[in-house]
């Protein structure tokens, strides 16, 4: 037993990488004190090596600690999405003045490289308690990060919010997991699928519950309608870099989790030879997803709509955009999870380039609000030229990313026959317009007011910063082919070809 | 009468409800925590009573650990910021604490 584990130790290494860095940030930060620009920068090195050894061992397929964690193109396609958000946010936090005003230089750095640790283990993990632990990690970590400018009222009631909504929804996740773990006799998803398959038909309304239950704990963690109700107001109460990091990367573990999740445990065990996704029968899980979906892009964008604070737009914005990604899942199928991968990596560009713009008006104009941003067009072009490619992004207008991920998940839904579906998405597209433009509209079509028409300077670095989001949003949009055959070629689960 | 796997059963669902009824019904931050503790621990009941019923050897116990730590690291947490909001606040009542809105 012991030297099967010791064998495969080195699979383990990008996290085992992080870990360390994790140890050696701590421990910098006692010694060195106040210079925050090293921690992040040993930070960040540790990052990239171990994106290095997820870079080794990509494509290759492995399962780890009796069948706990499982390493395969998917989830490494999910580690380096989580290593490049996690050093956008890291340099993101250097600029924030939130951070620069906050009590504590440092403890940021080790805070997201845990989160970090916690999403590659989300994205990996094949056991149900494996599934809970990894996602509570994450929550645990995102907890306090919400409530980190503890001298803010605001953050310390975002903490409040986020930790009840948080804790009670995976509360209900372990105790339909135990349900679950009673039908069937183990904790481990492939097992699950290949009791379930034996059964035959499933007609026990005590799947459905369960069903429903765990869909409460994932549905948080990627903010999705009806278990949204902590968004706007974390997103609204956090530092924006913290609200960058939960928009992108704790939802990006979350959809991990999730698709794995419902990908693997609801599946025929034959179909892990065919390569089809067959869905037990009796087992309607398509269903449950479809009505979250609609329901997040429906209330996400007509919410959207009335917001006046930047921060709460992009809040229910990215309600809106984990409906759109929840629609490649439903398609149940390869192209389906292909074109989740597309979106996904069109929405970190697009949606951390949103943040750190607004952290840089927002740090200049000490608000957030949409219409103090009016004609900020003409007194910082740059910055606001970069939003208006961001906002059109979202929405998903050619010639961007955005574009691209909306238009190979609404082709993979047109493929399955569901229509209606990708008419429903459309449609929102078109109603998202509406909010993302009114951010350009008092950009650019607005003039500033009497005494507020100076020109607003911003340091080279945050330029750089900018270009380092807007350049891929609009170079994933034109030549997409290079991501388009990653994502083809991620989307390969443990034993699933 | 013998007990049986169906006693364990009902109780942990009766846990479990009371667990969501607190959540549901009370202001008091401290009081909901303890209602998540409850939904936490019919999990625990639930795993138990599986794993000895079932005869799947101790797997549903050693699952239980996890879950209790896990469940002290987040009261550990939760407690720290409530502690926070009363700072700010004054208050646990988390309507009361409420300056963000629509």
């Amino acid at each position: 037993m012991q030297p099967q584990i010791l064998s495969k130790i080195t699979y383990f290494l990008p996290e085992t990488v992080l870990i360390i860095t994790l140890i050696v940030c701590i421990l910098a930060d006692v010694i060195l004190k106040k210079k925050s620009l090293v921690v992040s920068g040993l930070a960040i090195a540790g990052l990239l090596v171990s994106g290095y050894f997820v870079y080794l061992q990509y494509g290759m397929e492995a399962s780890l600690f009796k069948r706990m964690i499982v390493i395969d193109p998917y989830a490494s396609f999910f580690k380096f999405l989580f290593i490049l958000s996690t050093i956008f946010v890291l340099l993101f936090a250097v600029s924030s003045k939130e951070f620069r005003d906050a009590e504590h230089k440092n403890e940021h750095t080790y805070l997201f490289l845990s989160l970090a640790l916690g999403a590659f283990l989300m994205a990996s993990s094949v056991n149900m308690l494996m599934m809970y632990l990894s996602l509570e990690l994450v929550s645990l970590t995102s907890y306090v990060l919400a409530g980190y400018t503890k001298k803010e009222k605001r953050s310390s009631e975002a903490a409040m919010k986020y930790i009840i909504y948080g804790a009670a929804s995976s509360g209900i996740m372990i105790y339909a997991m135990s349900l679950l773990y009673g039908y069937t006799g183990t904790m481990n998803i492939y097992e699950t699928a290949r009791i379930l398959t034996a059964t035959g038909t499933v007609s026990s309304p005590m799947i459905i519950i369960v069903l429903i239950m765990i869909t409460a704990g994932f549905g948080y963690k990627i903010s999705s309608v009806p278990f949204h109700f902590w968004t706007p107001d974390v997103y609204e109460g956090s530092p924006i870099p913290v609200t960058a990091f939960l928009a992108v990367t704790s939802s990006a573990a979350g959809f991990s989790v999730m698709i794995r999740f419902f990908a693997t445990t609801f599946l025929k065990s034959s179909a892990f030879v065919a390569g089809s996704w067959q869905i037990i029968d009796g087992i309607k899980w398509t269903e449950i997803i479809i009505v979250l979906s609609v329901a997040s892009m429906i209330i996400g964008n007509f919410v959207a709509v009335w917001q006046t604070s930047m921060k709460r737009l992009l809040a229910y914005s990215s309600i809106a955009q984990s409906g759109y990604i929840m629609l490649g899942l439903v398609v149940a199928n390869q192209a389906g999870l292909t074109a989740m991968f597309i979106y996904l990596v069109a929405y970190l560009f697009m949606n951390l380039g949103a943040f750190y713009a607004t952290m840089m008006i927002a740090n200049r104009l000490n608000s957030d609000n949409i219409e103090d941003m009016k004609g900020l067009g003409y007194r910082s072009p740059f910055v606001s030229i970069s939003m208006v490619v961001f906002m059109f992004a979202l929405s998903g207008i050619p010639s961007t990313a955005g574009f691209i991920g909306k238009f190979y998940i609404f082709s993979a839904l047109i493929e399955k026959q569901m229509l209606w579906l990708a008419f429903i998405g459309l449609a929102n597209s078109v109603v998202s317009l509406f909010f993302y433009v009114k951010v350009v509209k008092y950009m650019f079509l607005m003039k500033p007011d009497e005494g507020y028409d100076s020109k607003v300077q911003y340091g080279y670095g945050g330029y750089v910063m900018l270009m380092l989001f807007a350049v891929p949003t609009i170079f994933f949009g034109l030549y997409f082919v290079p991501l388009v055959k990653f994502a083809e070629a991620s989307a390969s689960f443990f034993g699933l070809r | 009468m013998e007990i049986g796997l169906h006693h364990y059963l009902i109780v942990s669902a009766i846990l479990f409800g009371l667990g969501l009824f607190a959540l549901i019904s009370r202001r008091n931050a401290i009081l909901i925590l303890m209602g998540i503790e409850l939904i936490l621990n019919a999990a625990n009941i639930n795993l138990v009573a599986f794993s000895h019923f079932g005869g799947l050897g101790v797997d549903g116990q050693l699952i239980t650990i996890f879950v209790i730590i896990l469940a002290v690291a987040e009261a550990a947490i939760a407690l720290a910021i409530v502690l926070n909001l009363y700072n700010h606040f004054s208050t646990v009542n988390v309507d009361e604490a409420n300056t963000m809105k629509d």
